[in-house]
């Protein structure tokens, strides 16, 4: 038998992970959300799935080596088009979810067809190492050193070509791994590598023109449907897809919420999508004053009549998250005199400031105008300069946010920590606004009016009802937050705002109860009373007592857009044909289904195979089915809450699923290697795990403790510097977190061999549900409890350790 | 005035309890005039629970007799049919949806509309809403901006016999101002904000309906009331019975 078909082995390892990160991005374009908990699920779904095929074929499979290794590489470049094409063709709309009963079955579908190309990788490796046992460490070293190349790289690289391209060189790439494996196997007919070679170059060519289908119900989609539109410009990065159309005919007219007193119309806009969410106006400007007009018909102008009562007429404005540049238009047209606009994704700006720079008027380039190519929180922390206003921008559309299609989203601008941070940058006298869409009855109002009071509180005011006002439109609510009371003259200011454009005042210092709910009348006023409620003692009465989940958010908990609670479930439910519908998040029951069918799939394509075969004689000892089951769900948990962790610090969900990913899979792969060579020195597998455990818990504590300090000093560092950080911060816990495997396979393979397959199994199946469950915690429980459970599920392992040793060694 | 109003409920009272024991009899003929009378006893006790929070009593004999009269299965596509009359909505094409009966109930009613009424309907679909609306007022004009879509719902009211709706294909911004002024209007079609000649094609004591939300799901319901005088008051209107706050009532 030749060598290990080493080159081909990091070539498809690289493919897989690279597929597995490429897909998160495929899913914000076609649906509303990364999906990243289900698409790790669905890999380790096929890897988990692919060893149980391996342990139940194993003899059958290995007298056709050459030809199945190379089958599953030529599958894989199949399957990695072939199942992204057939999901897409799935209907599946979780818009619908609670609405039709066949809405779980085509998540289902989708799920299965995500994991079958993950099978195949899964198989292709664990057939080389089952094949090549006496070289698994320098195997081992190539699949690894291809899986963070892929999973890295293949951010780079959609930084130069859109997903649907990367898609097709993934499937090239696959096939070129089969032509590899052909020379490297030395198989024959010679044949085979001229056709490997001639289908990865025909994939590279053809592939390219795959067509990404967004979700019809998507904005861009609805957009499109309207005669006389048309994209102008599509541009792609890691960050999204940005997609501007233009509508002549039937003029796209973007003013959210406009008072109703309002007589003029907005003037001419672009349409700019992101991932198909939106739009943002990319608004003509002429550089007069008069067509802006509707800019002050809008709740978010309230800040700037606000400032003027107090003779601020030209204050210092910082826009976070600039998008197509409508906030700071709103700020020029209130004449401030220094606009500072903060914008993460340069593809965005760039629209704005060169590709349709003599449509918006050179905007970017107006005097005082400054655009920064920056994360907000980064930019914020970073900053010396201080405000008079800090403008947090309302870019999320209204019906993905009305739909709660935001409920598993990480989201960091609007956390206690980021207000304080706002607060912290305003000159004397400064306030932040942040303006969101109406819910009813009141969700983000609330939430938000919530975490602004515990960011007064934290930041030592200890009056916070003096420096909040709010205040709502029919389709949007304007919160601000001062750096000191208000005074007189700017409450004056704020009620006539409200008048003029019949806006409700729904909060401010001193507000009476019968000022409330006077234009856009509500059966009782819910907002008055709210924020009454939330600055009373009795604030965490009402927010226990609230159907909605308003608790303030956090960056250990920053998942703003959830208000699921469980006490209102059934409630709910019940109203939904009553139109009670929208009451329901459906991005909650849809990360329950997730949860059932990874325990159902896990259970029938990785356990059951087993109990159904020879292996059911040979059941594991409870000790070791624990130790298994214990150390795959605290991996994942692990896993999880740090990518979510580090979506802060990578400012984006991608990089943070790439970079987590790839440090925890070098390092852990490391730290098995490490572990697997301990064992032949002096050290017993039980102290082996009890001290990789004691150091891991240690650091696990260590981070909790400083990473949230970590990440606020260093947030402001490039892209490149932070990742480097991340990978250095994760390598030490990944090292200790990839011992326990390794160290019970050996410990099983001395004593109790039989049980190997269970092992890999039960491992297999946690690992599946383990990284559903822990997204589902760390909303309820925030990322710092995943952690801990994580460090108490090693713990006990270490006692199931123990235990097995113990009764093995009897 | 007072006795007249109560006397004047008390016969709309009567006659919804007629329509309704009409449509709670067992289905005799079975198909979908049996599915639509079942809807309409659904509809008719959805409203009758959210009644206090719509702030619509109860659904004027009008409309009952509209939703169990428009046949809903004609303006889904034939593979819906069969779940016409689900208290739900209904894709129908183009990513549009028609609302769940009970919304189109809810909002046909806080219309108030009167016989002989001109209304105004920005966002056709298929064109059902627009035959309810048919089945009350005097006439209709309805405009839909996706064309496919317009199209269709245009012939298929043709076809179904509704002479007193007009339909078109367009940008529904600036209404209808050759049919204008309008006793009521409903914008059923997504907008960022009410298009300013909307409102002033609204009659003094016109109603106009906005629903708010996205296609599978109407979070509230906007109703813009012109005053005689011409200024506007708003209501928001949640379609449901429910108190945000446990124990409420």
């Amino acid at each position: 038998m030749s060598r290990p078909p080493f080159i081909a082995i990091a070539l498809l390892s690289a493919c897989v992970l690279a597929y597995e990160v490429l897909l998160t991005r495929l899913f914000s374009i076609v649906l509303w959300h990364h999906f990243a908990y289900m698409i790790i699920s669905a890999a380790m779904l096929g890897y988990g799935a692919s060893g149980t095929l391996l342990t139940l074929l194993k003899e059958k499979i290995a007298a056709h080596f050459g030809a199945v290794y190379v089958s599953t590489a030529a599958a894989l470049a199949v399957l990695m088009p072939a199942a992204f094409l057939l999901a897409q063709q799935v209907p599946f709309n979780p818009l619908e979810l609670l609405w039709d009963n066949t809405q779980p079955v085509k998540l289902l579908a989708i799920y299965l067809l995500m994991m079958l190309p993950f099978f195949c990788g899964g198989l292709g490796i664990g057939l080389v190492m089952a094949q090549f046992g006496k070289q698994a460490s320098r195997i081992y070293a190539c699949d690894i050193l291809g899986a963070g190349v892929g999973s890295l790289g293949v951010i780079g690289v959609l930084f130069l070509v859109p997903p649907p391209q990367v898609l097709a060189a993934l499937t090239a790439l696959a096939l070129l791994a089969a032509a590899i494996a052909v020379v490297e196997l030395k198989m024959r007919p010679k044949w085979l590598l001229e056709l490997f070679i001639g289908l990865a170059v025909l994939a590279a060519v053809a592939l390219p023109g795959i067509q990404v289908q967004p979700s019809p119900y998507k904005d861009l989609s609805q957009a499109l449907n309207i005669a006389g539109a048309r994209v102008i410009e599509e541009r792609s990065s890691p960050l999204g897809q940005v997609t501007v159309v233009e509508n002549t005919r039937v003029p796209l007219r973007h003013a959210p919420g406009m008072s109703l007193n309002a007589t003029s119309e907005p003037p001419p806009q672009l349409g700019v999508y992101v991932d198909g969410d939106g739009p943002a106006a990319l608004t003509k400007f002429d550089g007069k004053p008069a067509p802006l007009a509707y800019l002050d018909q809008l709740t978010s102008a309230l800040p700037y009549h606000v400032l003027a009562a107090r003779e601020q007429n030209a204050p210092r404005v910082l826009v976070l998250g600039a998008g197509a540049g409508s906030d700071v238009l709103q700020a020029l047209y209130h004449r401030s005199a220094a606009i500072d606009a903060v914008e993460l994704d340069r593809n965005i700006s760039a629209l704005v400031g060169q590709n349709f720079r003599g449509y918006a008027g050179n905007l970017y380039a107006q005097p005082g105008v400054q655009v920064y190519a920056a994360e907000a929180r980064g930019f914020v922390n970073r900053s010396a300069t201080r405000y008079d206003l800090i403008q947090v921008a309302l870019l999320d559309s209204f019906g993905t946010a009305s739909a709660g299609l935001y409920g598993l989203s990480e989201n960091y601008l609007y956390t206690v920590e980021a207000l304080q941070a706002y607060l912290s940058r305003l000159a004397p006298g400064g306030m932040f606004a942040v303006t969101r869409w109406l819910t009813l009855p009141p969700r983000d109002a609330l939430k938000l009016f919530a975490t602004a009071v515990t960011a007064l509180e934290r930041s030592g005011v200890a009056n916070p009802s003096a420096r909040l006002a709010m205040i709502r439109g029919w389709k949007t609510v304007t919160l601000l937050v001062k750096n000191s009371d208000f005074t007189a003259p700017e409450i004056a200011a704020l009620r006539e705002f409200s008048r003029a454009h019949s806006f409700d005042l729904a909060y401010y210092p001193g507000m009476h109860a019968d000022e409330a709910n006077r234009y856009n009348i509500l059966s009782q006023p819910y907002f008055f009373d709210g924020a009454t409620a939330l600055l009373s003692p009795q604030r965490q009465d009402f927010i226990d007592q609230y159907k909605f989940y308003i608790e303030p958010a956090t960056d250990d908990r920053p998942h703003f857009f959830r208000f699921f609670k469980w006490n209102a479930a059934a409630e709910i439910f019940s109203l939904r044909e009553q139109g009670g519908m929208s009451l329901f998040d459906w991005s909650y029951p849809l990360l329950v289904a997730t949860l059932v069918q990874a325990l159902a799939a896990s259970a029938l394509l990785i356990i059951a195979p087993l109990a159904l075969s020879r292996c059911r004689r040979t059941l594991p000892a409870a000790p070791v089915a624990l130790y298994f089951l214990a150390i795959g769900f605290a991996f994942m948990f692990m896993e999880i809450a740090f990518i979510q962790k580090f979506v802060l610090f990578l400012s984006h969900p991608l990089y943070a699923v790439a970079v987590v990913l790839c440090a925890f899979l070098i390092f852990a792969a490391l730290g098995s290697w490490m572990g697997g060579n301990w064992l032949a020195g002096h050290w017993q597998a039980e102290n082996k795990v009890t001290l990789a455990v004691i150091a891991l818990g240690a650091l696990a504590l260590l981070y909790l403790a400083i990473l949230p300090h970590l990440f606020h000093a260093l947030i402001h560092l490039p892209d490149a510097t932070k990742i480097i950080i991340s990978v250095a911060l994760i390598a030490p816990l990944a090292l200790c977190m990839g011992v326990p495997f390794p160290t019970g396979m050996m410990r099983l393979a001395g004593a109790n061999e039989q049980s190997i397959p269970w092992a890999w199994a039960i491992n297999g199946f946690a690992s599946v549900v383990g990284a559903v469950l822990a997204t589902l915690l760390a909303i309820h429980l925030g990322f710092a409890a995943v952690i801990l459970l994580a460090v108490i599920i090693y713990g006990l392992a270490c006692i199931a350790l123990r235990k097995f040793v113990g009764s093995a060694a009897a | 005035m007072n006795r007249l109003n109560e006397q004047n409920m008390k016969r709309r009272f009567a006659l919804c309890a007629f329509l309704f024991l009409c449509f709670a009899l067992p289905a005799q003929g079975g198909g979908f005039d049996a599915q639509r009378r079942q809807m309409v006893k659904e509809v008719l006790v959805d409203t009758a629970a959210t009644a206090s929070y719509s702030g619509s009593r109860a659904l004027s004999p009008e409309v009952v007799a509209a939703m169990g009269k428009v046949e809903r299965h004609r303006f889904v596509p034939a593979t819906l049919a069969a779940v016409a009359y689900l208290n739900r909505p209904i894709p129908i094409g183009h990513g549009q949806t028609i609302s769940q009966p009970f919304i189109v109930a809810l909002m046909t009613e806080l219309m108030k509309i009167k016989k002989g009424d001109r209304v105004l309907e920005i966002g056709t679909g298929s064109g059902y809403q627009a035959a309810v609306l048919a089945e009350i007022a005097g006439s209709v004009y309805t405009i839909e901006i996706i064309e496919p879509l317009g199209q269709e719902a245009g012939e298929r009211l043709k076809s179904l016999g509704y002479r007193n709706v007009e339909t078109r294909v367009g940008d529904g911004y600036y209404g209808w101002p050759q049919a204008a002024p309008f006793d009521a209007i409903m914008v059923t079609a997504a907008a960022s904000h009410v298009p300013p000649p909307l409102l002033k094609q609204l009659k003094p004591g016109g109603r106009m309906v906005i629903p708010l939300g996205t296609q599978f799901m109407t979070q509230y319901l906007m109703l813009v009331e012109k005053q005689q005088d011409g200024t506007l008051t708003t209501r928001q209107i949640l379609p449901v019975r429910f108190v945000p706050l446990t124990g409420g009532h």
